[in-house]
Protein backbone atom coordinates (compact mmCIF):
# COMPACT_ATOMS: atom_id res chain seq x y z
CA UNK A 1 0.00 0.00 0.00
CA UNK A 2 2.65 2.53 0.80
CA UNK A 3 4.63 1.80 -2.44
CA UNK A 4 1.69 2.38 -4.32
CA UNK A 5 0.90 5.63 -2.75
CA UNK A 6 4.87 6.61 -2.72
CA UNK A 7 5.07 5.50 -6.76
CA UNK A 8 2.58 8.16 -7.90
CA UNK A 9 4.62 11.07 -6.18
CA UNK A 10 3.83 13.55 -8.99
CA UNK A 11 0.45 13.31 -8.58
CA UNK A 12 1.31 14.20 -5.19
CA UNK A 13 3.56 17.04 -5.61
CA UNK A 14 0.73 17.72 -7.94
CA UNK A 15 -1.57 18.34 -5.45
CA UNK A 16 0.29 20.42 -3.13
CA UNK A 17 1.30 22.94 -6.52
CA UNK A 18 -2.73 22.92 -7.19
CA UNK A 19 -3.24 23.62 -3.19
CA UNK A 20 -0.23 26.45 -3.17
CA UNK A 21 -2.09 28.14 -5.81
CA UNK A 22 -5.45 28.51 -4.77
CA UNK A 23 -4.42 29.33 -1.62
CA UNK A 24 -2.61 32.35 -3.37
CA UNK A 25 -5.78 33.22 -5.23
CA UNK A 26 -8.03 33.06 -2.43
CA UNK A 27 -5.89 34.16 0.91
CA UNK A 28 -3.68 36.72 -0.33
CA UNK A 29 -4.78 40.23 -1.25
CA UNK A 30 -2.62 42.22 -3.94
CA UNK A 31 -3.80 41.17 -7.33
CA UNK A 32 -0.41 40.61 -8.92
CA UNK A 33 -0.16 37.85 -6.00
CA UNK A 34 -3.62 36.12 -7.27
CA UNK A 35 -2.49 36.23 -10.91
CA UNK A 36 1.16 34.22 -9.96
CA UNK A 37 -1.21 31.91 -7.66
CA UNK A 38 -3.49 31.61 -11.21
CA UNK A 39 0.00 30.61 -12.88
CA UNK A 40 1.02 28.16 -10.48
CA UNK A 41 -2.60 25.99 -10.36
CA UNK A 42 -2.81 26.32 -14.08
CA UNK A 43 0.79 24.92 -14.72
CA UNK A 44 0.36 21.85 -11.93
CA UNK A 45 -2.91 20.85 -13.94
CA UNK A 46 -0.41 20.50 -17.01
CA UNK A 47 2.03 18.21 -14.97
CA UNK A 48 -1.25 16.50 -14.23
CA UNK A 49 -1.79 15.41 -17.70
CA UNK A 50 2.09 15.34 -18.80
CA UNK A 51 2.45 13.19 -15.98
CA UNK A 52 -0.46 10.55 -17.30
CA UNK A 53 1.49 10.36 -20.61
CA UNK A 54 4.72 8.94 -18.94
CA UNK A 55 5.44 4.54 -19.44
CA UNK A 56 7.99 2.64 -17.00
CA UNK A 57 10.30 0.38 -18.60
CA UNK A 58 12.33 2.51 -21.42
CA UNK A 59 9.79 4.10 -23.41
CA UNK A 60 11.05 6.81 -25.67
CA UNK A 61 9.85 10.18 -27.18
CA UNK A 62 7.43 9.17 -30.06
CA UNK A 63 9.74 9.29 -33.12
CA UNK A 64 9.37 6.56 -35.26
CA UNK A 65 13.01 5.29 -36.68
CA UNK A 66 12.95 4.09 -40.24
CA UNK A 67 15.95 2.85 -42.08
CA UNK A 68 15.86 6.66 -44.42
CA UNK A 69 14.91 4.49 -47.33
CA UNK A 70 11.47 3.63 -46.63
CA UNK A 71 12.22 -0.06 -45.38
CA UNK A 72 12.60 -0.65 -41.67
CA UNK A 73 8.67 -0.62 -41.77
CA UNK A 74 8.58 -3.23 -38.40
CA UNK A 75 5.79 -3.72 -36.18
CA UNK A 76 5.77 -0.55 -33.59
CA UNK A 77 5.02 -1.61 -30.17
CA UNK A 78 2.95 0.47 -28.12
CA UNK A 79 4.79 0.08 -25.12
CA UNK A 80 8.47 1.60 -26.51
CA UNK A 81 6.71 4.79 -26.95
CA UNK A 82 5.74 7.96 -24.41
CA UNK A 83 2.00 8.70 -24.80
CA UNK A 84 1.88 12.10 -27.12
CA UNK A 85 -1.59 13.05 -26.69
CA UNK A 86 -1.90 14.80 -23.42
CA UNK A 87 0.85 16.72 -24.53
CA UNK A 88 -0.39 17.86 -27.82
CA UNK A 89 -3.34 18.76 -25.34
CA UNK A 90 -1.11 20.98 -23.04
CA UNK A 91 0.19 22.68 -26.01
CA UNK A 92 -2.73 24.37 -26.40
CA UNK A 93 -2.95 24.91 -22.41
CA UNK A 94 0.15 26.97 -21.81
CA UNK A 95 -1.23 29.15 -25.00
CA UNK A 96 -4.48 29.71 -23.63
CA UNK A 97 -2.39 30.69 -20.27
CA UNK A 98 -0.64 33.29 -21.55
CA UNK A 99 -3.67 34.91 -23.03
CA UNK A 100 -5.23 34.73 -19.91
CA UNK A 101 -2.58 36.32 -18.02
CA UNK A 102 -1.87 38.67 -20.97
CA UNK A 103 -5.49 40.21 -20.24
CA UNK A 104 -5.60 39.87 -16.64
CA UNK A 105 -2.38 42.04 -16.45
CA UNK A 106 -4.00 44.81 -18.99
CA UNK A 107 -7.05 44.94 -17.03
CA UNK A 108 -4.60 45.14 -14.08
CA UNK A 109 -3.05 48.62 -15.01
CA UNK A 110 -6.73 49.63 -15.84
CA UNK A 111 -7.81 49.29 -12.14
CA UNK A 112 -4.15 51.26 -11.04
CA UNK A 113 -4.94 54.15 -13.05
CA UNK A 114 -8.72 54.38 -11.90
CA UNK A 115 -7.72 53.63 -8.22
CA UNK A 116 -3.94 54.10 -7.88
CA UNK A 117 -3.64 50.68 -5.47
CA UNK A 118 -3.76 47.15 -6.55
CA UNK A 119 -4.49 46.02 -2.88
CA UNK A 120 -8.03 44.52 -2.70
CA UNK A 121 -9.34 45.96 0.25
CA UNK A 122 -8.05 49.84 -0.42
CA UNK A 123 -10.15 49.17 -3.25
CA UNK A 124 -13.38 47.89 -1.55
CA UNK A 125 -12.57 50.93 0.97
CA UNK A 126 -12.70 53.11 -1.63
CA UNK A 127 -16.03 52.15 -3.39
CA UNK A 128 -17.35 51.77 -0.40
CA UNK A 129 -16.67 55.29 0.72
CA UNK A 130 -17.43 56.06 -3.26
CA UNK A 131 -20.83 54.46 -2.68
CA UNK A 132 -21.80 56.10 0.65
CA UNK A 133 -20.89 59.84 -1.01
CA UNK A 134 -23.20 59.02 -3.59
CA UNK A 135 -26.23 58.39 -1.75
CA UNK A 136 -25.44 61.24 0.60
CA UNK A 137 -24.92 63.89 -2.22
CA UNK A 138 -29.32 62.51 -3.49
CA UNK B 1 12.66 8.82 -16.41
CA UNK B 2 15.14 9.04 -14.09
CA UNK B 3 13.36 9.43 -10.45
CA UNK B 4 16.11 11.35 -8.75
CA UNK B 5 16.68 14.25 -10.76
CA UNK B 6 12.70 13.99 -10.57
CA UNK B 7 12.14 14.30 -7.36
CA UNK B 8 15.38 17.31 -7.23
CA UNK B 9 13.24 19.23 -10.11
CA UNK B 10 9.64 18.69 -8.14
CA UNK B 11 11.70 19.55 -5.03
CA UNK B 12 13.14 22.71 -6.46
CA UNK B 13 9.49 23.51 -8.30
CA UNK B 14 7.71 23.68 -4.68
CA UNK B 15 10.41 25.74 -3.02
CA UNK B 16 10.18 28.20 -6.40
CA UNK B 17 6.15 28.41 -5.90
CA UNK B 18 6.20 28.91 -2.65
CA UNK B 19 8.59 31.62 -2.60
CA UNK B 20 6.99 33.18 -5.07
CA UNK B 21 3.93 34.03 -3.20
CA UNK B 22 5.37 34.89 0.20
CA UNK B 23 7.57 37.58 -1.15
CA UNK B 24 6.33 41.75 -0.75
CA UNK B 25 8.69 42.64 -3.68
CA UNK B 26 6.36 41.86 -6.68
CA UNK B 27 9.33 42.13 -9.18
CA UNK B 28 11.33 39.86 -6.98
CA UNK B 29 7.51 37.45 -6.86
CA UNK B 30 7.87 37.42 -11.04
CA UNK B 31 11.68 36.28 -11.33
CA UNK B 32 11.04 33.45 -8.91
CA UNK B 33 7.78 32.47 -10.83
CA UNK B 34 10.09 32.90 -14.24
CA UNK B 35 12.91 30.22 -12.54
CA UNK B 36 9.43 28.24 -11.42
CA UNK B 37 8.75 27.90 -15.60
CA UNK B 38 12.21 26.75 -16.03
CA UNK B 39 12.45 24.28 -13.91
CA UNK B 40 8.95 22.89 -15.06
CA UNK B 41 10.71 22.76 -18.73
CA UNK B 42 13.07 21.01 -17.41
CA UNK B 43 10.90 18.34 -15.71
CA UNK B 44 9.38 18.00 -18.65
CA UNK B 45 12.25 17.58 -20.84
CA UNK B 46 13.11 14.93 -18.34
CA UNK B 47 9.49 13.09 -18.42
CA UNK B 48 10.40 12.96 -22.54
CA UNK B 49 7.29 15.68 -23.41
CA UNK B 50 9.80 18.13 -25.48
CA UNK B 51 7.36 19.72 -27.46
CA UNK B 52 5.62 21.14 -24.19
CA UNK B 53 8.72 21.84 -22.60
CA UNK B 54 10.22 24.23 -25.56
CA UNK B 55 6.64 25.96 -25.55
CA UNK B 56 6.88 26.58 -22.14
CA UNK B 57 10.42 27.37 -22.11
CA UNK B 58 9.58 30.27 -25.07
CA UNK B 59 6.41 30.83 -24.39
CA UNK B 60 5.60 30.58 -20.81
CA UNK B 61 8.85 31.69 -19.11
CA UNK B 62 10.02 34.10 -21.78
CA UNK B 63 6.93 35.99 -22.68
CA UNK B 64 5.11 35.92 -19.08
CA UNK B 65 7.76 37.29 -17.59
CA UNK B 66 8.28 40.05 -20.12
CA UNK B 67 4.59 41.04 -19.55
CA UNK B 68 4.78 40.97 -15.67
CA UNK B 69 7.47 42.81 -15.83
CA UNK B 70 6.25 45.98 -18.25
CA UNK B 71 2.76 45.45 -15.64
CA UNK B 72 4.47 46.13 -12.82
CA UNK B 73 6.82 49.03 -14.47
CA UNK B 74 3.34 50.59 -15.12
CA UNK B 75 1.88 50.28 -11.65
CA UNK B 76 3.19 49.53 -8.46
CA UNK B 77 5.84 47.57 -6.97
CA UNK B 78 5.42 47.35 -3.45
CA UNK B 79 2.79 44.15 -1.82
CA UNK B 80 1.54 43.99 1.56
CA UNK B 81 1.33 40.46 1.64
Amino acid sequence: MLEYVLAKYNYWIYVVLMMIGLYAMMGKRNLVKKLIGMNIFQTSIILLFVSMGVKKGGATVPILMGDGHGHGEQIIQVADYLNPLPHVLMLTAIVVSIATTGVALATLILIYKRYHTLEEDEIMAIRKEAAAYKTLGT
Amino acid sequence: MIWQLDLILLLFIVICAIAAINIKDLMSAVIILGAYSFFMCLLWTEMGAVDVAFTEASVGAGIGTVLFIAAINKTARRSKD
